[in-house]
């Protein structure tokens, strides 16, 4: 889990212009992913001022400072650029206050410009910063992705989740991450997994050692992070495990608030569990769209079953 | 070989819940088992072929087990069936 993430990070991922202040960049840090309008200060009220975070002023802003005198601007100017406070984001390509500029270069903070709207800066800001000062909880697996869908492989240690995703990546399928995932709540319901920096691409083979799988399959290989939709677990086949037969199982794993379908599949020698699990990837997907083969054929089998009963005489 | 004769009462029939448990508790034998169900038969181990046969409401089967453990198969699965309420 990150606690901060420089506004120089923010400049790069969410595409922002630097202004003023580019030498501030990488030392000035960002902690919330709230993003402050400051409209009220404007007028003076200072009570509530939430300093830490990124400041965002748009068309309303601007021309109501247009309204005031120098010497109120560059007061109230003053009093919002704190050691604290992180940058300022000017939208729609105005033209900053130049009594912000002076404020801001004073107290060594950057302004940083967008052609885009306040709303819509607004809203690319806060899910990079969500994305990246998020909860992080780390989970022993492999995460890949079939025919666009997020598959988690859970198991134990030796089970061959690896292996099952080499021969994924085979079949054209992609690795996000292998051992350690990396996964952080991107809303209510998103779960979203990647890979530690140090480990992006890799994956570790028994017997083989690390292999870079950008390096040896390319780049349509991996992918850097993805929505996780289903998590298949690995078992070791055991006569007295009951294993879904039929396909109906409402197994889930929970993962802070979200929570994500689950599969167990036995492992057994002879049984391909990288074509069980694309399986069972497309089989989910067919669910979401909304054909579900095991209801069809419990409604089939009901309507047989009425036909063959006896009245009881 | 070990044979049963049960008149299935349950207003549902065979349907896929219980006969997921009729082959779960078949499967923990080695004897061969078998479903009859008027002139088709079906072995008890495999679920496709037992929910295949949509046995119905007020009709009889017949099981069947050979092997060492043929007894102790039919008992189980005698039981399994008075306990999902299949048959009395």
């Amino acid at each position: 889990m990150a606690d901060s993430v420089t506004v120089a990070e923010l400049v790069e991922n969410v595409r922002l212009d630097v202004y003023t202040g580019e030498a501030y960049l990488k030392d000035r840090r960002i902690t919330t992913s709230d993003i402050s309008r400051p409209g009220l200060e404007l007028t003076g009220y200072f009570d509530y001022y939430p300093a830490k975070r990124v400041q965002l002023l748009g068309i309303t802003e601007t021309s109501f400072a247009k309204r005031m005198t120098s010497a109120e601007l560059t007061d109230v100017m003053t009093k919002m650029s704190r050691p604290e406070t992180p940058a300022f984001v000017v939208s729609t390509s105005l033209e900053p206050p130049k009594e912000l500029v002076k404020a801001a270069e004073a107290a060594k903070i950057p302004i940083l410009g967008t052609k885009v709207t306040s709303s819509r800066v607004l809203s690319n800001m806060t899910s990079y910063l969500e994305g990246q000062l998020a909860e992080r909880q780390s989970i022993h697996g492999v995460l890949v992705d079939i025919y666009g869908l997020g598959v988690l492989i859970t198991g134990d240690s030796g089970i061959g989740k690896s292996e099952t995703a080499l021969e994924l990546i085979k079949r054209g399928h992609r690795l996000i991450a292998d051992d350690r995932v990396e996964v952080y709540q991107q809303d209510e319901q998103t779960l979203v997994g990647e890979a530690p920096r140090i480990l992006n691409h890799l994956l570790e083979i028994r017997g083989i050692g690390i292999i870079d799988v950008m390096n040896l399959f390319g780049a349509g290989a991996v992918r850097g992070q993805t929505d996780i939709d289903l998590i298949v677990h690995l078992e070791n086949w055991s006569p007295d495990t009951p294993f879904d037969r039929l396909g109906n199982g409402t197994e889930s794993s929970q993962f802070f608030d979200v929570r994500v379908p689950k599969v167990s599949i036995p492992v057994k020698t002879g049984r391909n569990l990288a074509i069980i699990i694309e399986v069972a990837a497309m089989n989910f997907r067919a669910r979401s769209m909304g054909y579900d083969a095991t209801k069809v054929f419990d409604d089939n089998l009901n309507s047989l079953i009425k036909e063959n009963s006896k009245k009881d005489d | 070989m070990e044979k049963r004769d049960f008149h299935v009462t349950a207003e549902t029939g065979i349907h896929a819940r219980p006969a997921t448990l009729l082959v779960q508790s078949a499967s923990k034998f080695n004897s061969e088992v078998t479903l009859q169900y008027g002139d088709k038969s079906v072995n008890l181990k495999s679920i496709m072929g037992v929910m295949s046969l949509g046995v119905g409401q007020n009709t009889d089967i017949t099981i069947t087990a050979e092997g060492d453990d043929e007894k102790e198969a039919i008992e189980a699965i005698a039981q399994t069936m008075t306990k999902e309420g299949l048959s009395e």
